[in-house]
């Protein structure tokens, strides 16, 4: 009988694993949420991925691949979905988790004004449609998502007032120079900065306020600045979808599932690959993905061939977080009714004098609205330097029909 | 007597803290977490006069007038929501049970209204069609019982108690040893940790019930009342193997929470599908608008389980320093105040408003400690 190995992301990490997998005989299963596989990175189905990555669908051999689908839970030997068709338990051998990262918020005056956007949740929604040529628009935040999303959306004909960077510029000088050893890197970097050529780039700065009148209209930068706008694409970096991979158990340390070489977690037949274990981008994702493909597909010898790939996919991984690390000042900008969690209208001054993550929980309900924290926990955690919760069942919302997992 | 340590932050800890900080005592409340965090924050916070019985009557009713008292100036505080419990009927049998209830309450002067079949579903029109009646209990509440506990230790701490945060690893002659290294020490302990006592006191009959419940986006309209299965009792005290009952409570926010289940002996909070199926199963049996009603999140919590489902209030029978208030089982929101008032009458040599006899501990194992 051949081995089931489960993937879950079908993102560059996911896919690569599912293609290095396939190169043995087991059946593979491929998990996504959305309809078209790519992830956010190939965001519109695989026909965006490389070439061999296509071939896996085409092929409909050993690749399953299981779309619109949401990953309830799991325990030891089974993950518990959420199907177009309804609830489903999947029995695996072997897991391989792949299921990305998700943009950082920090709450300021006005981060919930409408128009006020996540970087990556611009570019999203950019390439699902929305009508932005010219529109004026400001990039905040921090980390290499910010050149690249303003360099996109300036092609798509809007005007980019600003792009502002929170990392002190010598910082980024460094991190630019530590691009020597990753060409392609450069050459994405160059394309992106000079097509940003007549766009003003403030380093050390960040977004103090945003302000309008029923959607933003106006910033206060940190560096006084004042810059009407139409759009404000904000987010401080990506942080991993690590709740699956607690439930099942595995080692989480500052936010990333701890892995071997072989991109094996701290639970046996448990992998992941890609921003999970520290958020590192494209190459990252294929090589991880690749190795863990590999690994659980017990084809050791071609996963080792990657051990100097992943080293310095790792080490971009570190110069990246060193290089974007925030800065303190940013745990100051919420006001004391700036709102931290949206989905229950908790406001800083009802978290500031709590104990714990738990407590301020259980005594204000933040994160206890329809994202469970997905969107808050990465602020509080931030802001007041409390540590994760225990994750609950299910990680998405369903309906009640949904939960009756069994013929009972 | 002059001082007490309190083991549990809990509500039932919180609880004894206060009527001891009142009565001038020197208090220590220990907790290893956070305040209410425990049992507290994992069950429904449903306040409900249960008829198991006259001592489980008489505790509960005394439970639910202190609640009415703590909770009449700031209802919000502890959010506070007389919804009401409606007992269901499914067949003849049931409906017999309704008459029993009907009987024993207004016994005991507790109002309640017997509803034909008509009358059920124009108070709740969500329920299934085929019911029979059912009982309205109209002065059952709820509370969000982790507010309440930190409501509470405010009230103590104004009296000058206080909080220490540590785990207790073990208990001696007017002293606790923390697993940190520090030991405090009092002229009483009273140990209120719920199942975690007999980690501290292997000797008391307290066996871990565990329990499943779920919580949904907010659905303002779809019920009014608690709702509860009439076989919920025979249900909820089997004395072995799983089972579920139906038990759907509408919070104030107008998210609801579904219940309900045990499991004897175990603390681990890993979801248990299968039963996690069973119940919701049996919850969309009888309000089938459930079904396309969405979870937010499942949880597990521990109840402590006595033999008699009565909770162990008083003197440990062993040592005249160290008092219990544990086994509350399904009811320690319910009972929180009233087991903590007649404890601390105990202590403080005060006359009791119930007769003690049906709650001091009993059932120890006799040879240790």
């Amino acid at each position: 009988m051949s081995l089931n190995l489960v993937i879950v992301g079908a993102g560059p990490a996911g896919l690569a694993a599912a293609w290095s997998a396939s190169q043995s005989n087991a059946n593979i299963t491929l998990i996504d949420q959305y309809d078209q596989a790519g992830g956010q990175i190939w965001r519109g189905g695989a026909n965006y991925a490389p070439k061999r990555y296509q071939h896996l669908f085409a092929q409909q051999t050993t690749l399953r691949y299981l779309s619109k689908t949401h990953m309830l839970g799991a325990d030891a030997d089974h993950l518990f979905l959420a199907t177009p068709n309804g609830p489903q338990q999947l029995a695996f051998d072997r897991l391989i988790l792949a299921n990305g990262a998700r943009e950082l918020f920090l709450p300021f005056p006005g981060w919930t004004l409408p128009k006020v956007l996540g970087v990556g949740g611009l570019q999203a929604l950019v390439k699902g449609g929305l009508q932005i040529a010219g529109k004026n628009i400001v990039v905040a935040g921090s980390g290499p998502l910010l050149v690249a999303v303003a360099s996109q959306l300036k092609q798509r004909g809007t005007i980019i007032k600003a792009v502002v960077e929170q990392a002190p510029l010598g910082q980024l000088l460094r991190f630019g120079r530590s691009l020597a050893g990753y060409p392609t890197k450069i050459v994405q970097a160059a394309q992106s900065l000079a097509s940003l050529r007549n766009t003003p780039f403030y380093p050390n700065a960040w977004v103090v306020a945003a302000e309008g009148d029923g959607a933003v209209q106006q910033l206060r930068l940190s560096n006084h600045q004042i810059i009407e706008c139409d759009y404000l694409a904000c987010s401080w970096g990506l942080i991993a979808n690590s709740e699956l991979a607690q439930q099942l158990g595995c080692t989480v340390e500052h936010g990333s599932v701890l892995v071997d070489r072989s991109q094996q977690t701290s639970v046996n037949h448990v992998y992941a690959a890609g921003e999970l274990t520290g958020i590192g981008g494209e190459d990252k994702a294929i090589i991880e993905g690749q190795i863990a493909g590999f690994a659980a597909t017990g084809n050791y010898h071609a996963a080792s061939q990657l051990a100097n790939k992943q080293a310095q996919a790792r080490q971009f991984s570190q110069q990246l977080a060193t290089s974007f690390a925030l800065r303190p000042e940013l745990r100051q900008l919420a006001q004391a009714n700036t709102l931290v969690c949206r989905c229950e209208d908790v406001a800083f001054e009802q978290l500031q004098h709590q104990p714990s993550w738990r407590s301020a929980k259980l005594q204000t309900r933040c994160g206890m609205g329809v994202c469970q924290g997905r969107v808050c926990s990465g602020a509080t955690q931030y802001l007041f330097g409390w540590g994760q919760d225990s994750v609950r069942f299910p990680l998405h919302p369903v309906s009640v029909a949904d939960l009756v997992m069994e013929s009972v | 007597m002059s001082s007490a340590i309190i083991v549990g932050g809990g509500i039932v800890g919180c609880a004894v803290a206060l009527e001891l900080a009142q009565a001038g005592i020197k208090v220590t409340l220990i907790e290893r977490d956070c305040l209410g965090s425990g049992a507290t924050a994992a069950g429904m916070g449903h306040i409900v006069v249960m008829d198991e019985g006259e001592a489980q009557l008489k505790l509960t009713l005394y439970g639910q007038q202190l609640w009415q008292a703590l909770t009449a100036d700031q209802p919000q505080q502890h959010e506070y929501h007389e919804c009401g419990t409606l007992w269901v009927a499914t067949d003849a049998e049931e409906w017999q049970l309704v008459a029993e209830k009907a009987a024993v309450y207004r016994q005991h002067q507790i109002p309640c209204e017997m509803l034909d079949a008509a009358a059920l579903y124009a108070h709740e029109p969500a329920l299934r069609a085929g019911l029979v009646g059912g009982l309205l209990v109209p002065n059952d509440s709820v509370v969000y019982p982790p507010k309440s506990a930190v409501y509470l230790w405010q009230q103590a701490e104004k009296q000058a108690a206080n909080l220490v945060y540590g785990e207790v690893s073990s208990i001696q002659a007017n002293a606790v040893q923390l697993s940190d290294g520090r030991q405090l020490h009092a002229d009483a302990i009273v140990v209120a940790n719920g199942q975690r006592c007999i980690e501290l006191l292997p000797e008391l009959p307290i066996r871990a019930k565990r329990g499943q419940l779920v919580i949904t986006e907010r659905y303002p309209n779809l019920i009014k009342h608690q709702l509860v299965e009439l076989s919920y009792i025979k249900n909820a005290h089997a004395s072995s193997g799983d089972s579920v009952a139906f038990n759907l409570q509408p919070r104030p926010n107008g998210q609801l929470l579904i219940g309900s289940s045990r499991q004897f002996d175990r603390t681990d909070r890993q979801i248990d599908q299968h039963l996690l199926s069973q119940m919701l199963q049996k919850a969309i049996d009888y309000v089938p608008a459930l079904a396309d009603v969405r979870c937010l999140r499942t949880w597990t919590g521990v109840r402590a389980a006595s033999p008699d489902g009565l909770p162990l209030i008083g003197q440990h029978p062993k040592h005249a320093w160290l008092w219990l208030n544990v086994g509350h089982e399904g009811l320690g929101i319910t009972t929180a105040l009233s087991s903590a008032r007649l404890l601390a009458d105990q202590m403080l040599h005060r006359q009791a408003a119930l007769d003690l006899q049906p709650y001091l501990p009993r059932g120890l194992q006799q040879e240790q400690r």
